[in-house]
């Protein structure tokens, strides 16, 4: 199972042996409503597990995104400052937010699996 | 009159549900923010077509008398006595300080006998205000059991007048009363959104009736209240609580045009509502702040609270509403700011997160007002 969730609803797809790609999940961004703005953290950040690390802008409140893991940004999607939509329209494709190279893969464990995210959103 | 203090809902409360409104705690009611269309296409929905709402929250009052009209005056730094018969005018109540208790919409429906509209949320203390201080001159009735429909759009007079042609004549700001379909309607064109629209009081049991005749229309769709915010911000229309308060005159929330001639000074009848005072110190002499529109420069959203500063560093205002206008495409905000770094075109900045973000004051409504005068 290479993708997994936070209770943050964020996605954190394993990409090798320690690069993820982070995006939040659907049911995010249904909750969050149409986006209108995201800022992104610069690459080359580190960023610690729960830290908040981005601004999600939605036309009606402004929302964080915490990191679910620990490491460095090693790339953002920049499109998402002009195209905030692509979050909402393609959240688990080409809305995803961040590429982060784990300083602790063993966090990795601490993330729900897709059944485990699905009874947790029920809830 | 009861107050409840547990959370109300409005008669429309199981027909939102049934069209998969998101609810909200709002003004002691549960009410509908958005439904599955979202704030953005109800926002642009309304400004294309035809939006409707549920307002059922707000307070609907009746001032009965002889004196009725002379009477609201005592209250309202607003010409009452002259309002024509079936028209509206927009008032504002005020405080001994000349701050605003609330602002409302009075229509005159009979010379003895005045409609009013207040806020949900300052409802039960403008009744009480009402009771208190405005005499023996007139009875003052809260109406119980009534509901309140705001369609609003481009398309809005056309939907209504298949329905009830006769309400196509309706220049804004003027009220009639109708039977739609065996329903008592009191129909204003009047709105909060900034567009063409009505709204309409009727009893509470056949608000299901008339929303469903309405959504009838394809041309109609549910819009809930986040949508209602950004339209009357990019409208330029100050909110209770926000561009309107207890602590600021009407003068510094810039509503100077809602204060008529006749109460100013040198006006026929001058003064004589609380506060009079200062407000007219601060209409003949200007105010420490006003409230201004800003535009943000970039993409990033400057929200309600945000500080404002000038070059130097000086704190110099606070946004008062601030969010993305949708039918813009571009982050809106009001902020109440010190006249004196309006005067000297002081460079602002808003405070988002630590970060400066250059705003220009620019004047306001951020969206041309698309009002039916005739």
């Amino acid at each position: 199972m290479s993708i997994k969730f936070s209770e943050d609803h964020e996605w954190v797809e394993l990409k090798g042996d320690d690069l993820v790609v982070i995006g939040i999940t659907d049911f995010a961004q249904e909750q969050l409503g149409d986006l209108v703005y995201v800022e992104l953290p610069e690459v080359g950040d580190e960023c610690s597990r729960g830290e908040n690390i981005s601004v999600i802008e939605s036309v009606k409140a402004a929302s964080d995104l915490v990191a679910p893991v620990s490491g460095t940004i090693i790339e953002v999607n920049s499109r998402l400052e002009d195209e905030p939509e692509l979050a909402t329209e393609d959240s688990m494709g080409e809305g995803w937010f961040i590429k982060v190279k784990l300083s602790n893969t063993s966090e990795l464990d601490d993330l729900m699996d897709e059944s485990a995210y699905n009874s947790f959103i029920e809830e | 009159m009861s107050i409840d203090k547990k959370i109300r809902t409005t008669s429309l409360y199981q027909m939102h549900l049934d069209a998969g409104a998101k609810m909200v705690p709002f003004a002691g009611y549960e009410m509908p923010v958005s439904y599955p269309l979202g704030i953005k296409k109800e926002h642009i929905h309304t400004r294309e077509k035809a939006g409707l709402f549920d307002v059922s929250h707000m307070g609907q009052i009746r001032l009965v008398g002889k004196n009725a009209k002379r009477a609201l005056e005592s209250l309202v730094p607003v010409d009452i006595i002259d309002l024509p018969l079936m028209k509206l005018r927009y008032a504002l109540f005020t405080n001994k300080d000349g701050g605003v208790m609330d602002d409302l919409m009075v229509t005159n429906l009979g010379d003895e006998d005045l409609f009013l509209v207040v806020n949900a949320a300052c409802k039960e203390a403008d009744f009480e205000h009402l009771q208190n201080s405005i005499g023996v001159e007139c009875k003052v009735e809260f109406l119980e059991d009534v509901a309140l429909l705001a369609l609003q759009g481009p398309k809005a007079h056309e939907v209504l007048a298949e329905i009830t042609p006769c309400t196509s004549e309706m220049t804004f700001m003027t009220a009639k009363q109708l039977v739609i379909n065996g329903i008592n309607c009191f129909i204003t064109r009047s709105g909060y959104t900034g567009e063409d629209g009505f709204e309409i009081s009727l009893p509470a049991k056949d608000a299901e009736d008339l929303a469903k005749l309405l959504l009838s229309n394809e041309e109609v769709e549910w819009v809930g209240l986040g949508a209602r915010d950004s339209l009357r911000l990019e409208a330029g229309l100050s909110l209770y609580g926000h561009e309107l308060d207890n602590d600021h005159s009407p003068v510094e929330s810039s509503l100077n045009w809602a204060l008529s001639k006749v109460r100013r000074t040198g006006g026929e009848r001058q003064g004589g509502y609380l506060g009079d005072d200062i407000i007219m110190s601060h209409l003949n002499e200007g105010s420490e702040s006003k409230v201004v529109g800003l535009q943000p420069e970039g993409r990033m959203p400057v929200r309600d609270g945000a500080l404002i500063e000038d070059d130097l560093g000086n704190e110099v205002g606070k946004v008062t509403s601030g969010g993305f206008g949708p039918s813009l495409e571009k982050p809106i905000a009001i902020a109440r700011v010190e006249t004196h770094y309006l005067e000297n075109q002081s460079k602002l900045f808003a405070l988002v997160r630590g970060k400066k973000i250059a705003v220009e004051v620019v004047r306001l409504p951020f969206v041309k007002q698309n009002y039916y005068r005739g």
